[in-house]
């Protein structure tokens, strides 16, 4: 072998850790998954039957749909408003901006869901509140509910939808901002028909990466939807778990890959895949 | 440019309810942590750190943060290893040959957790990883692969390839090279990859809930358990505990990203 040859191999060789654990211990596994929901508890179709005449499941799979389209548009408007505040902030104002973002993506997800819980259960924070202030007389039921899990959840999202939107929106020039408003355009008229459209690109990345998010989450939906509004992860959970259904559970958790790829399949013309996560993670 | 062009009032106002909605739930488990009281409330004649008391001297928390420290450690090891040789391999082999590694490498954060944790449940039973310390280290360290990959495959999109051609050229060797030329110069984005697997590790509950029971018990399933039975300031006390760590480790990471700057 030449020298040149032996060294490509070595560079090769660097790859081979991560690719053998990968395929080993994460590609296997969820293979193993996807094939027992055709052979358990009989070869054949059988589970996926159950997505067109079981109602529990079609109920189950439409709350979930339900909620992170909600989930979705929340932390898309909200985050788009920061993402904006940020990029025509003052250096300064921009890093306090950006605290504000960061700071909560970092803290756990427990944490956040358990400040929820406290400041939304029945004798909650917000409850008393309004109570000693007399402008409700019995508690409001706002949490172990869709709204408690919307809340947990467009707080946990918010965060994740800013980052690409962001970076989309630092590439637009702001002196065409300043050009439109020389020519006369008001603040509106600029953002409607100058800023909006160029930071489209981060928008589409942003909902996708949220609503693929939100699709498989678990600990936010699970305690603040108490188990009284299931969504797709939880009963996953449960059919595996307490009811030793796996047929039923490994057909869901198929379902829920193919929705995140279909879903990423569609959007792969406008989004770049390895730039939005790039994002994400630093 | 900043004047030319600012955002409305509406835009701000939003922008503003936002920042609170973000940051205020958080801040709120510091007072209930420092209520007097037995239940959850905020203080009522007095500040107390009774519950803070009651985590640190008991055997069941201490014995969980401890568990999460070691597994978190040993991923984190795990992580970077496998991460940073993989970014660096596929950097020097080309984007077009090793664009289906990349790919791979991003699964974890794509596919939801859930998914892989009923697979791991099934796959670790017949290799008696179950309940093991080594099977959480295993599951995230693997989990962890991405967020280094992608820290440290940024750290080399600023590095001149030159340096390792010359480097090379001089007769030193691949392991010479990555040891002196290569991994030096993107420590910074190593390190800031340790620091995203190890709170990805430290973090992480949806696997352990399905391949720890008993003999591994990590913090975060400790701290599920206490959300769904007992409601108690404790609860609110290791909140503000993870907040302060988490926090800390954010101003390292910040100030590692400065001298790096």
């Amino acid at each position: 072998m030449t020298a040149s040859g032996r060294a490509s191999l070595g560079w090769w060789l660097l790859l081979l850790p991560a690719v053998a654990l990968v395929l080993f211990f994460y590609v296997a596994p969820i293979a193993q998954v996807l094939t027992i929901s055709f052979t358990e508890p009989e070869p054949g179709l059988g589970n996926y039957e159950r997505l067109l005449t079981s109602e529990g499941i079609q109920r189950v799979i439409f709350t979930t749909l339900r909620i992170c389209l909600l989930t979705t548009a929340f932390a898309l408007l909200l985050g788009y408003a920061i993402a904006y505040a940020i990029t025509l902030a003052s250096p300064r104002a921009r890093n306090w901006w950006i605290l504000a973002v960061l700071v909560p993506l970092w803290i756990s997800v427990l944490v956040r869901a358990f400040a929820w819980v406290t400041l939304l259960r029945r004798q909650g924070l917000v409850n008393n509140t309004l109570m000693q202030a007399g402008v409700i007389s019995e508690p409001l039921p706002l949490v172990w509910n869709e709204f408690g899990i919307l809340v947990g959840m467009v707080h946990y999202m918010v965060p994740f939808a800013v980052l690409p939107m962001l970076a989309s929106m630092r590439e637009i020039d702001m002196r065409l901002l300043a050009a439109a408003r020389g020519l006369g355009a008001s603040r509106g008229q600029v953002f409607r028909q100058v800023f909006l459209p160029l930071s489209m690109p981060g928008v589409i990345a942003a909902g996708v990466l949220v609503f693929i998010f939100s699709l498989g989450f678990y600990i936010t939906p699970a305690i603040l939807g108490g188990g009284r509004t299931l969504m797709v992860a939880e009963w996953i959970a449960l059919q595996i778990l307490d009811l030793i259904r796996w047929g039923l559970g490994t057909m869901m958790a198929t379902m829920l890959v193919v929705a995140i790829m279909v879903t990423l399949l569609v959007f792969s013309r406008v989004v770049d895949l390895r730039r939005m996560f790039g994002s994400g993670g630093g | 440019m900043h004047g030319t062009h600012g955002a409305g009032p509406f835009g701000r106002g939003l922008a503003w309810i936002t920042a609170l909605y973000l940051v205020l739930p958080i801040l709120i488990v510091l007072p209930v942590a420092l209520t007097d009281q037995r239940f959850l409330s905020l203080p009522h004649e007095g500040l107390s750190l009774q519950h803070f008391r009651t985590v640190l001297t008991s055997e069941e928390w201490l014995g969980s943060i401890w568990q999460s420290f070691t597994i978190a450690l040993a991923s984190t090891v795990l992580s970077v290893v496998a991460g940073t040789l993989c970014a660096i391999g596929c950097w020097r082999i080309s984007r077009r040959a090793t664009d289906l590694v990349r790919l791979l490498m991003l699964l974890p954060l794509i596919i939801p957790s859930i998914v892989y944790a009923i697979g791991l449940y099934r796959y670790f039973g017949p290799l008696d990883l179950l309940d093991r310390f080594l099977g959480v280290v295993i599951a995230h360290g693997v989990t962890g692969i991405p967020y280094v990959v992608i820290t440290v495959s940024t750290a080399l999109a600023a590095f001149d390839p030159r340096l390792e051609q010359a480097a090379r050229g001089m007769g030193a060797s691949l392991m010479q090279t990555l040891r002196w030329v290569i991994l030096p110069r993107i420590m910074p984005g190593i390190v800031s990859g340790a620091i995203f697997a190890f709170i990805h590790s430290w973090d992480e509950l949806v696997m352990v809930l399905f391949i720890a029971s008993r003999d591994v018990f990590t913090l975060p399933r400790r701290i599920w358990d206490g959300i769904n039975e007992n409601l108690d300031p404790a609860m609110a006390a290791v909140a503000v505990l993870l907040i302060v760590f988490t926090l800390l480790l954010l101003l390292v990471d910040m100030a590692l990203r400065r001298r790096a700057q």
